[in-house]
């Protein structure tokens, strides 16, 4: 049987997302390419899931049928993901350094035949809701209690497939699953405002039948509060926006997009390391 | 030849036979279900069946989250839909992935008729192809369609299964057995080996017979299984008959004649010529007269395997 991860403390909780933030930065200047920007946004609310009592999981049985799933449908935030399977012991925190080597089951975007315990192979954007969609209508149709969980991009959602989705699942009423809006307000080319601003953002999925829950997404005490509500939330899925920073918890990348992509080199990584210590 | 019924309509049948013995088994459809019969998989089974609506991408995302979950989703729409809207989340979300999920494309070839070149799909096997680990199967009648859903089931893998929507002539026996990745010899001969898939099996006999008349000996061999192709059956073909036609009812790039002519390449260099719909999209018009116009009928296949003889 799966066990439920206990609750940490806010404290240990946020210690948690700090080690999360350093492995983040140590592999991708290792890597010396990679998206810290959304990685770092993400980091706080992956932490909940993991840490937090939020997914149910259990290291000593990652195949558990009835494990909680977790999709980062915002793939190119792929260390954040590998950084926290680590701290839960699913990896070797020494494995983080080989993130996008040749032969490294730590692909660039998370690939589940390379690293079986990801739940879903993403990078396209917009496709990870879907096969959320899909592993939380087999849960209803099977009789299976776990949860999906799934971590989108704002400007992911500039994707009609995210649409699709967001259409089916109030009709299946999924309430065995959570969508995640890390909204960090930032895509590559800009700014979401610059570029196709879709607000407002709860508004829409409310209107597409969806329970919505707005958050400061580096809030650990509203991620665990929003989480907590979205498990008694019946006949419908639930949507956290999670208002984020891009870059949050390293202050020369935070809020600036030049740090969309781009690596930091060993000067920038000591930094960023002395800051997050 | 006597026709029997569609491919599409096996399809559905099929599904519906199929659901008692895989208890894992779901259906979807993109509000196709009535063209692509699998709702004669609803009308048995109406609690696995899930109809996601005018969203072929989404229900390719959810038919991988589905297997993944240990269900054996198979999801149909229109094979220009499902195939052409659906391929970013086919090779993403279920070929990338390795799931064991099923689709299957109706509506193929030009063959569907009067509702013109959007609803024809005529590009399905290239793209189908080209997805690592995909099995790509076309049956011939309605005999083998049943037999290829029911292998496509208990395949460990993705399947694309290509349909069509008229009747086509009867080509097998019920009792016929399917087994992914080996091509079927109809008919024995020494002078040409025509090549065919789909509907073009049954206007590949004809023209066989037509052949005969003329004192052409051509083999016949059903390569319903396009990948894995049976590459052993086109090396025995080319050396024991020393010409191929390929026929199919497909555009010429990255069908059927493009497979086995890179096969014949590299082990046997034989002449070979091709029976398909060229670099052309289709048209409205009834079925036959279309197939008349873009030359893919019995007659044209003779036409082509005699022309071939001569250049041996």
């Amino acid at each position: 049987m799966t066990t439920t991860t206990t609750g940490s403390s806010i404290e240990a909780l946020q210690e948690k997302a700090k080690a999360i933030r350093r492995h983040v930065v140590e592999s991708i200047a290792a890597a010396k390419s990679g998206h810290p920007g959304g990685s770092l946004s993400a980091a706080d609310v992956v932490t909940a899931l993991y840490f937090g009592g939020v997914m149910r999981h259990d290291v000593n049985n990652p195949h558990d049928p009835n494990r909680d799933r977790f999709i980062l449908s915002k793939g190119h935030a792929a260390p954040v993901l590998y950084a926290a399977l680590a701290e839960a012991g699913y990896l070797p925190i020494e494995s983080l350094v080989t993130l996008r080597k040749l032969g490294s089951p730590l692909q660039g975007h998370p690939s589940k035949v390379d690293l079986p315990i990801i739940e879903a192979s993403t990078g396209s954007l917009g496709m990870g809701l879907s096969v959320g969609v899909g592993m939380a209508m087999a849960a209803k149709y099977k009789g299976d209690n776990f949860r999906t969980y799934v971590m989108l991009g704002d400007g992911e959602a500039e994707e009609g497939q995210v649409w699709e989705a967001a259409m089916s699942a109030p009709f299946y009423k999924l309430d065995n699953l959570v969508a995640i809006v890390d909204s960090n307000k930032f895509q590559l080319d800009g700014s979401i405002e610059q570029i196709l601003n879709w607000a407002p953002i709860a508004e829409k999925w409310a209107a597409f039948g969806w329970h919505t829950i707005e958050i400061n997404g580096h809030n650990m005490e509203e991620i665990l509060a929003a989480f907590a509500e979205a498990k008694t939330i019946t006949g419908k899925p639930v949507c956290i926006i999670a208002n984020t920073i891009k870059g949050e918890g390293v202050c020369f990348i935070a809020g600036n997009n030049e740090w969309h992509g781009k690596a930091p080199n060993a000067d920038e990584c000591a930094r960023a390391m002395a800051e997050l210590a | 030849m006597e026709l029997g019924k569609a491919t599409r309509v096996a399809y559905g049948e099929a599904l519906a036979s199929l659901g008692a013995e895989i208890p894992e088994m779901v259906v979807l459809d993109a509000d196709l279900s009535k063209a692509t019969m699998s709702k004669l998989f609803q009308n048995v089974y109406p609690e696995r069946f899930f109809n996601m609506g005018i969203c072929e991408a989404n229900m390719v995302g959810v038919a991988s989250g589905m297997a993944s979950a240990g269900l054996i989703p198979f999801a149909s729409s229109f094979a220009s839909f499902l195939i052409c809207k659906g391929f970013d989340q086919l090779r993403m979300s279920v070929a990338y992935q390795g799931e064991n999920a099923k689709f299957c494309g109706t509506h193929t070839g030009i063959s569907i008729g009067e509702d013109g070149v959007s609803q024809q799909g005529i590009e399905d096997i290239a793209l189908a192809c080209c997805l690592h680990g995909f099995a790509v199967l076309v049956p011939a009648d309605e005999h083998e369609m049943r037999a290829a859903v029911r292998a496509a089931a208990f395949h460990k893998g993705p399947v694309y299964i290509r349909a069509g929507r008229p009747q086509v002539p009867i080509i097998y026996t019920a009792d016929v057995k399917f087994t992914i990745g080996k091509a079927d010899t109809l008919r024995p001969g020494k002078d040409v080996t025509i090549i065919a898939m789909g509907l073009m099996v049954g206007a590949s006999l004809e023209a066989a017979a037509q052949l005969a008349e003329t004192g052409i000996d051509a083999r016949v061999i059903n390569f319903s299984s396009i990948k894995p192709l049976d590459v052993e059956a086109i090396i025995t073909a080319a050396k024991e008959t020393g010409a191929i036609v390929v026929a199919e009812e497909h555009i010429n790039h990255g069908g059927l004649g493009q497979a086995v002519s890179q096969v014949v390449v590299e082990h046997c260099p034989i002449p070979m010529s091709f029976v398909n719909i060229g670099d052309r999209f289709g048209e409205s018009g009834t079925p036959d007269s279309l197939l008349e116009k873009y030359g893919l009928t019995a007659k044209d296949v003779a036409a082509a395997a005699q022309k071939l003889v001569a250049r041996k």
